[in-house]
């Protein structure tokens, strides 16, 4: 599904990423884990489109299609979704009018018509539950005085109801607290399928209680230089990253 | 022969039609002897330092329209909140249109100002009322001098108007530059309620400059809504001068929406005489092309106990100019006083420019002021984050214009209003993205 060949990427004159290969097949969840500044963050923004961020080398490509060239909406459209580390506030627009904008704007690209209202609704009463989430919060303006917790929690609502074939969850466990991570992982475990993939990116190995992945990549100094099974998560939550760096040298 | 000498040697004219006994001969005399004085304003003055009138003022208007025209409902059917029930007064180049007009003398007056000047029965109102608000300055005085109609509203104590209120000025376009002064004097009654909407349409690209004066009372415990659109042709330039005086207990919001026109200049005085009055100036501007908006704003807190909210937001497109330059005077005597101003502006090109002049001037102590003003581009943050949800570039940046714009249209009471507003904006930005804010 997603195919990342030796990608070097940054900002102005500061490289963030010096080569980074990494493979992602349908129906698998990968963890990239690191310590603070290893790229992890603009990793997760190149994939997804973020122009601040400028690719020097290499390939990303998705759906066997290079997707470097697009804007962010179309590889949204194509099925890339980045759930934020820092979502963003929009004060004057409530959440269930993004979230319907985004939806009937997605069909749009696709030659569809708009969803019926009705089924929108049914669609917003369905995911919100599933995400325990209350009615007067979809009437809330986007992000704005959310707790960090409902922040997260309305990214994965968004994912929910744009059913993406990739989700990036960038440090989604951050600023949520046990109950709600819970429910955020349970979220993401019922859109789980073998035609979608999962790229979660942390710091901790906690999240990966409750999302069992795959694939867990070590990404330091701009390049993941560590790969294993989940087993890999609990030995960098015991020594640390150190071992690891040592290793390297 | 420059406006100002044409205007000069016309009032002569104008005066000798007039009745020399007319309670407000005086007034008009003396108000055409200060603009004779000052003339129009230069951007010389502090006030007027970033509004230029001399691309207006170099043209040969006519300063009283041949009138008569008769205009189809259909033509302007648009212009009228047509869908909802309203009073109606309506003037054709400055002339009253008894047919597309709605007015009322029944349990409340809505009528025109001709003939509260002519009529013996309200002399007692031109005496307490007529100019008493009304700045003294040059272009407000051309006003005076000049002024012969426009709509007279006077809401009786405890009447609550079952309607909006919509005064609409046509132009059009019969002269090739027609030069208008329409006058509006309005009186809201002690715990009385109304709503007006207040337009400057005109129909043809032909120049039109308005200079128009509005004075609004506000009797104790009164409740004042007033909604001014203002979204004209491109040769189509307006001076609004407007004065509210409120008495205590009252609350008055003025919205003015800013969304065409060649100049317009706002220019909104709120005077608070009585303790627990509330004042709010909203205000969205969406310029594009040329064109010029000047908000000057003053709140003069003399009373204590009151409040006063500004909030006023612009997108200016193109080479569009704005200008934002608000004003609060807190008296001496006006403590416990909260007033407030907001004026955010996002320049959606680079040859776009906004002045923004906040000014506080507070005598009293005991009083909680502030004022906040940015100039900036669209958030590169935000946009991201809502072109990765599958929302295109151009449709990101209207959502954060209408988001942007919402705090100045959540408080837009009459709800077909704000609808058509919602639209209007809609239009502007160039891209529906199909949902109500």
């Amino acid at each position: 599904m997603l195919q990342i060949k030796n990608l070097h990427a940054g900002v102005e004159d500061k490289k963030i990423l010096k080569g980074v290969n990494l493979e992602v097949k349908a129906g698998e969840i990968h963890a990239i884990m690191g310590p603070n500044g290893s790229g992890k963050s603009t990793l997760s923004a190149v994939i997804s489109g973020n122009e601040n961020f400028e690719v020097s080398q290499g390939s990303v490509t998705f759906l066997n299609e290079d997707i470097l060239e697009l804007d962010p909406e179309e590889r949204a459209h194509k099925g890339v979704f980045l759930s934020f580390q820092y979502p963003v506030e929009i004060p004057g627009v409530s959440v269930t009018n993004f979230i319907k904008t985004a939806i009937n704007e997605t069909r749009k690209a696709k030659g569809l018509e708009d969803m019926p209202a009705s089924e929108m609704l049914k669609l917003i009463k369905s995911k919100a539950d599933l995400l325990e989430i209350d009615r007067k919060f979809l009437s809330r303006s986007l992000n704005e005085g959310f707790s960090g917790g409902e922040k997260k929690r309305n990214e994965i609502f968004q994912m929910a109801m744009l059913d993406p074939k990739l989700a990036i969850l960038d440090e989604t466990d951050s600023g949520l607290d046990i109950d709600a991570l819970k429910i955020v992982a349970n979220g993401v475990n019922k859109l789980k399928s073998k035609d979608n993939a999962v790229i979660i990116i942390t710091h901790y190995q906690r999240l990966l209680d409750y999302i069992v992945p795959d694939f867990v990549h070590v990404l330091i100094d701009g390049k993941i230089v560590k790969s294993g099974a989940k087993e890999l998560a609990y030995e960098l939550e015991e020594k640390g990253y150190d071992w690891i760096k040592e290793e390297l040298v | 022969m420059s406006l100002k000498s044409k205007l000069v040697s016309s009032y002569l004219a104008f005066d000798d039609h007039l009745d020399d006994n007319s309670p407000i001969h005086d007034i008009r005399k003396k108000a055409i002897d200060t603009f004779e004085e000052k003339g129009f304003p230069t951007k010389k003055e502090e006030d007027w330092k970033y509004t230029s009138l001399n691309a207006i003022i170099n043209k040969d208007y006519s300063i009283a329209s041949k009138g008569d025209k008769k205009i189809k409902y259909e033509k302007v059917r648009e212009y009228f909140l047509h869908d909802i029930d309203s009073y109606k007064v309506v003037f054709i180049d400055g002339v009253f249109s008894s047919f597309l007009s709605e007015t009322s003398h029944d349990g409340l007056d809505v009528c025109l100002l001709s003939s509260v000047l002519s009529k013996e029965k309200y002399k007692a109102i031109i005496e307490a009322y007529y100019n008493k608000i009304a700045s003294k300055d040059s272009i407000t005085s051309l006003n005076t001098a000049f002024a012969k109609e426009g709509a007279y509203i006077n809401i009786p104590n405890n009447k609550e108007v079952d309607k909006p209120i919509e005064i609409i000025n046509f132009s059009t376009g019969n002269e090739t530059a027609l030069m208008m002064q329409p006058r509006n004097l309005i009186i809201v009654g002690e715990n009385a309620h109304v709503q007006i909407i207040e337009r400057h349409q005109s129909l043809s690209n032909n120049a039109v400059f308005t200079n128009s004066v509005t004075e609004i009372f506000a009797e104790k415990r009164a409740y004042l809504d007033f909604y001014k659109i203002q979204n004209d042709k491109e040769n189509a330039s307006l001076i609004d001068n407007t004065f509210i005086h409120q008495e205590q207990d009252t609350n008055c919001n003025v919205h003015t929406f800013s969304l065409g026109g060649k100049i317009t200049r706002n220019n909104l005085n709120f005077s608070q005489n009585g303790e627990h009055s509330d004042s709010t100036l909203k205000g969205v501007t969406i310029l594009k092309d040329k064109q010029h908006v000047d908000h000057n704003t003053l709140v003069n807190h003399i009373s204590p106990n009151c409040e006063s909210h500004q909030d006023y937001k612009g997108l200016y497109a193109d080479s569009s100019t704005g200008v934002f330059n608000g004003r609060v005077i807190v008296e001496k005597q006006a403590q416990k006083i909260n007033a407030f101003q907001q004026n955010n502006n996002i320049l959606i090109d680079d040859n776009a420019t906004v002045n923004a002049k906040p000014q506080l001037e507070i005598f009293a102590d005991d009083v909680k002021c502030s004022h906040g003003c940015t100039i900036g581009q669209f958030d590169e943050d935000a946009l991201f984050y809502i072109r990765s949800r599958g929302i295109g570039l151009k449709e990101a940046q209207a959502l954060l214009m209408y988001a942007f714009a919402n705090t100045v249209l959540e408080t837009v009471k009459i709800p077909e209003l704000k609808r058509r507003i919602n639209n209007l904006i809609a239009e502007k930005i160039g891209v529906n993205i199909g949902f109500d804010i």
